[in-house]
């Protein structure tokens, strides 16, 4: 990482709003701030951040969606900003000392939040480091096994990675996987005999069936079924399935880079609004100056536009963090407040607490999005803020607005925020049916899998796991249903009553 | 050779390799009909994407903001920050691959190893972008000079005398928006013309105007990424010929005879009155199902061979009919002692559009 030393206006203006910052409570470690252009800005995009990833070819994807639509005009990054320590925030060469100045708050106050949401307590502060070795290693192994066997390898480990248990962020790989076969006893079933008579000896199919059951004993001996429901897939394959060396090398770096970013996706709502809440603060009560008010006005606008049937996470958060700190000062909380249902008082209602500030450092402290939306959604809020929620409509073919109703409003939001808004997946048998096939679980909550996506997802695990592969989910229209793939020819059964249970 | 870029050309590669593995199904797609250039199509590449266990549309839904009643559509969402989070669409994951036209016509260029053309002569002056330094009054909304924008407004207020500096409310109006735009610099470029002539005779249908009309899209979209203006010209014939534009080139149904010569006579006319040899690269397309009157076969060859070969590129004929008739007049052409930028084919289907573009653009003239 070449660091550019900021022009000096620049160094400047990061001093003063670096002292703003820490005079009103941020909390953050070294921040290094590196100036790109457009074409850099992109770049680093593309590898979300960090210019020393592994090589493969949907980084260059994303890379050519970022040029294209900048090159229509489309978009631009203004900021961007990774979990390290020191902190390292991308900024772009050309923005105004203004957009400059804006995006500085909004960076400390990310760097706050990645130092202090208990969510990202287990990331690793080193990993620009640790991304650099995954691509060393991984280059290794093109270089030796040829890039369209590795490559081919991460894309179906890819196809896996949303396979992961988030609420244990903390577990390492177990030891104890027994080792590869070599004090085991040699499989030998062949008897001597001269070679004319070898055929009626040893009947080539006899021999197999004796091998098949000897792999049988063996898979037995390790009892690999897990004994309770397993989320994390990932690392359930790493400890069974039958992969060589390098193969379990790049799925170990797939599941870690996967962990690593899974606590951005599941604060960004909050993060966001955390760090637009912050920008706007210092820069309307200490940092503008008079000339900055339009293009910081026109900026800040620009951040929180919002489009019909979308939800601006920066707006939605920032919004929802102002309510709670104004509830918070009024005191319009508790038991009491709850229990009035005149609305005229508890719009009116004031206890002058003031401790609205201290709640929103506790809320940056505790939640992630998911309990975010579930604590401090309020009808209110959600009449206020004219939300709606939308559902595809397969007869017009398109997404039309359902309800105002809050409950809907509310639910809907948990169901898309929960898992990422992914399905929740769990492997519940290694060895189905008594045959070494894997059975996964999917704990269907009333939206149905893609099914092409599912079946070419059954493809590249089938691939990992060597023998046939199931998942079990419901259809709306039919109910349970098991899709299965052995490797050749995929296989779908409607199960009627005789489901597993959940 | 940055990371960036290796990834870059890698993906190009896959992307490449997929697209080619479903050309023929490209070229005979006549969606494409009316892109440019610059547009971008929507290629959908199989297996490009990484599947996961995601959910589908049906029964699936988010949370957004704004007026309405239930019922109403949602308007599409807007391009720019594609935030992958809560409130966004669900299932738009990328099945299909965004190319240039132009970009897509390199590769089918590459796959039926087209030669590049050797352009002749040089006079016409295009220009490419080069910076976004310029200002305009009409842009997109993402390219707005906000400054700008409202230095206009005051400008205005001023001189109408509706600015008030004790309530110094500015409020742009449409004239007052500025956009940022790009300088373009001039390079020399050579120049092309095209001269399409189809029958029009009873005997050609829709289905034969469809086989023309896919085939000149492709060959208008090569020409074009090697020249940068191309010129056409759309002449139609029954037994007279007249020049048209190039919808009713492809609307026009008449019903009659066939005079094939009919319309080599008046291309040779608009060529004479027009189009210098010397200034202009030019290029000849002719689509029959091939029932010409054998005496005109004569005259047409005649034309061909004495007048309208010498000048041009290229002479293409394209035979659009699935029918064997004996002695038509592909097979006239193809008794003749032709030379060399002389080229036929038979288009009896869509399937067989890719091929005659291998006959007719590989000589690279």
């Amino acid at each position: 990482m070449i660091n550019v030393a900021l022009p000096e206006e620049l160094q400047r203006i990061n001093q003063e709003v670096e002292g703003y910052a820490r005079a009103v409570g941020l909390d953050f470690p070294e921040v290094r701030f590196i100036m790109l252009d457009f074409q850099q800005m992109n770049q680093v995009a593309a590898y979300s951040g960090f210019p020393t990833r592994y090589p493969h070819w949907r980084f260059g994807m994303e890379y050519e969606r970022l040029r294209k639509s900048y090159a229509w005009g489309l978009h631009r990054i203004y900021e961007m900003v990774i979990n390290t320590d020191p902190c390292y925030a991308y900024l772009l060469a050309s923005n105004l000392p203004t957009d400059q100045k804006l995006v500085m708050a909004h960076v400390y106050a990310h760097a706050d939040f990645f130092k202090n949401n208990l969510w990202f307590a287990h990331t690793n502060r080193r990993m620009l480091d640790e991304m650099a070795n995954h691509a060393t290693r991984i280059r290794r192994y093109i270089d030796k096994y040829g890039l369209d066997e590795v490559e081919t390898f991460i894309d179906r480990c890819l196809s896996l990675e949303n396979l992961i248990d988030l609420h244990s962020p903390g577990i390492r790989r177990r030891p104890g996987r027994l080792p590869e076969t070599e004090d085991e006893e040699p499989f030998v079933a062949r008897l001597p005999s001269k070679g004319y008579m070898d055929r009626y000896i040893n009947p080539p199919e006899f021999l197999a069936a004796l091998r098949q059951q000897h792999e049988e004993k063996k898979r037995k001996a390790q009892g690999q079924s897990p004994a309770y429901p397993q989320r994390d897939v990932l690392l359930f394959l790493l400890e069974n399935a039958p992969l060589a060396a390098w193969q379990q090398d790049v799925l170990a770096i797939i599941r870690e880079e996967a962990y690593y970013f899974a606590p951005q996706r599941q604060t960004k709502i909050l993060n966001e609004g955390w760090a637009t809440y912050w920008h706007s603060h210092i820069m309307t009560r200490y940092a503008l100056k008079d000339s900055e008010l339009i293009d910081y006005a026109d900026h800040h606008a620009g951040t929180l536009a919002s489009s019909p049937g979308r939800l601006n996470p920066y707006k939605l958060g920032v919004e929802l963090l102002r309510d709670i700190e104004d509830r918070w000062n009024r005191g319009a909380f508790g038991p009491e407040y709850e229990e009035c249902d005149d609305q005229q008082a508890r719009a009116n209602w004031d206890r002058q607490l003031g401790l609205g500030r201290q709640k929103l450092f506790e809320v940056r402290r505790i939640y992630n999005d998911v309990g975010f939306i579930d604590t401090f959604l309020t009808p209110e809020f959600a009449r206020r803020h004219k939300l709606f929620t939308y559902r595809y409509n397969p007869r017009t073919r398109q997404y039309e607005i359902e309800s105002r109703s809050f409950e809907d409003i509310k639910r809907q939001l948990l169901f898309n925020l929960t898992n990422f808004g992914e399905p929740i997946i769990d492997v519940v048998d290694a060895n189905y049916q008594n045959r070494g096939e894997l059975y996964l679980l999917h704990h269907w909550e009333g939206v149905d899998l893609r099914m092409d996506y599912a079946q070419a997802t059954l493809e590249n695990l089938q691939a990992i796991w060597g023998r046939p592969v199931h998942i079990e989910t419901m259809k709306e229209d039919k109910g349970p249903i098991i899709l299965s793939f052995d490797g050749e020819r995929h296989s779908s059964q409607v199960l009627g009553k005789q489901r597993r249970a959940a | 050779m940055t990371y960036i870029e290796q990834d870059m050309q890698r993906f190009r590669a896959i992307v490449r390799g997929k697209i080619k593995e479903n050309l023929r199904k490209y070229v005979s797609n006549h969606e494409l009909i009316g892109r440019q250039g610059r547009d971008l199509v929507s290629i959908p590449v199989p297996q490009l994407d990484l599947p996961r266990f995601t959910f589908g549309k049906v029964g699936s839904g988010g949370v957004g903001q704004g007026s309405g009643e239930p019922g109403d559509p949602l308007g599409p969402p807007q391009p720019g920050d594609g935030a992958g989070e809560a409130g966004d669409q669900p299932g738009q994951h990328i099945l299909e691959v965004e190319l240039s036209l132009d970009e897509l016509v390199q590769i089918l260029a590459e796959e039926l190893e087209l030669p590049r053309i050797q352009p002749k002569g040089n006079q016409n002056v295009e220009s490419e972008i080069a910076r976004y330094t310029d200002i305009r009054r009409v842009g997109p909304e993402s390219l707005r000079h906000f400054k700008r924008t409202y230095r206009e407004a005051l400008k205005r207020q001023l001189a109408s005398g509706t600015y008030d500096p004790k309530n110094p409310v500015i409020i742009p109006i449409r004239d007052d928006r500025r956009y940022r735009s790009f300088v373009r610099k001039p390079t020399p470029e050579a120049n092309a013309v095209i001269v399409y002539m189809m029958d029009v005779s009873g005997s050609m249908g829709e289905r034969e105007k469809r086989l023309v009309r896919t085939t000149a899209f492709w060959i208008d979209a090569w020409l074009k990424t090697n020249y940068h203006r191309v010129t056409r010209r759309y002449i139609v014939h029954d037994a007279t010929a007249a020049e048209v534009d190039e919808e009713t080139f492809y609307r026009l149904r008449q019903s009659g005879g066939t005079k094939i010569s009919s319309a080599l006579e008046l291309c040779h006319r608009l060529l004479l009155a027009h189009y210098p040899v010397a200034d202009w690269n030019i290029y000849l397309f002719q689509f029959s199902d091939g029932e010409n009157f054998e005496q005109d076969n004569r005259v047409a060859l005649e034309l061909l061979r004495e007048q309208l070969l010498p000048m041009a590129n290229l002479y293409c004929y394209g035979q659009v009919n699935d029918l064997h008739y004996r002695d038509t007049f592909i097979d006239a052409l193809n008794r003749l002692d032709a030379p060399d930028n002389l080229v036929s084919t038979r288009i009896p289907d869509e399937e067989a559009i890719y091929q005659a573009l291998k006959v007719f653009l590989g000589k690279g003239r």
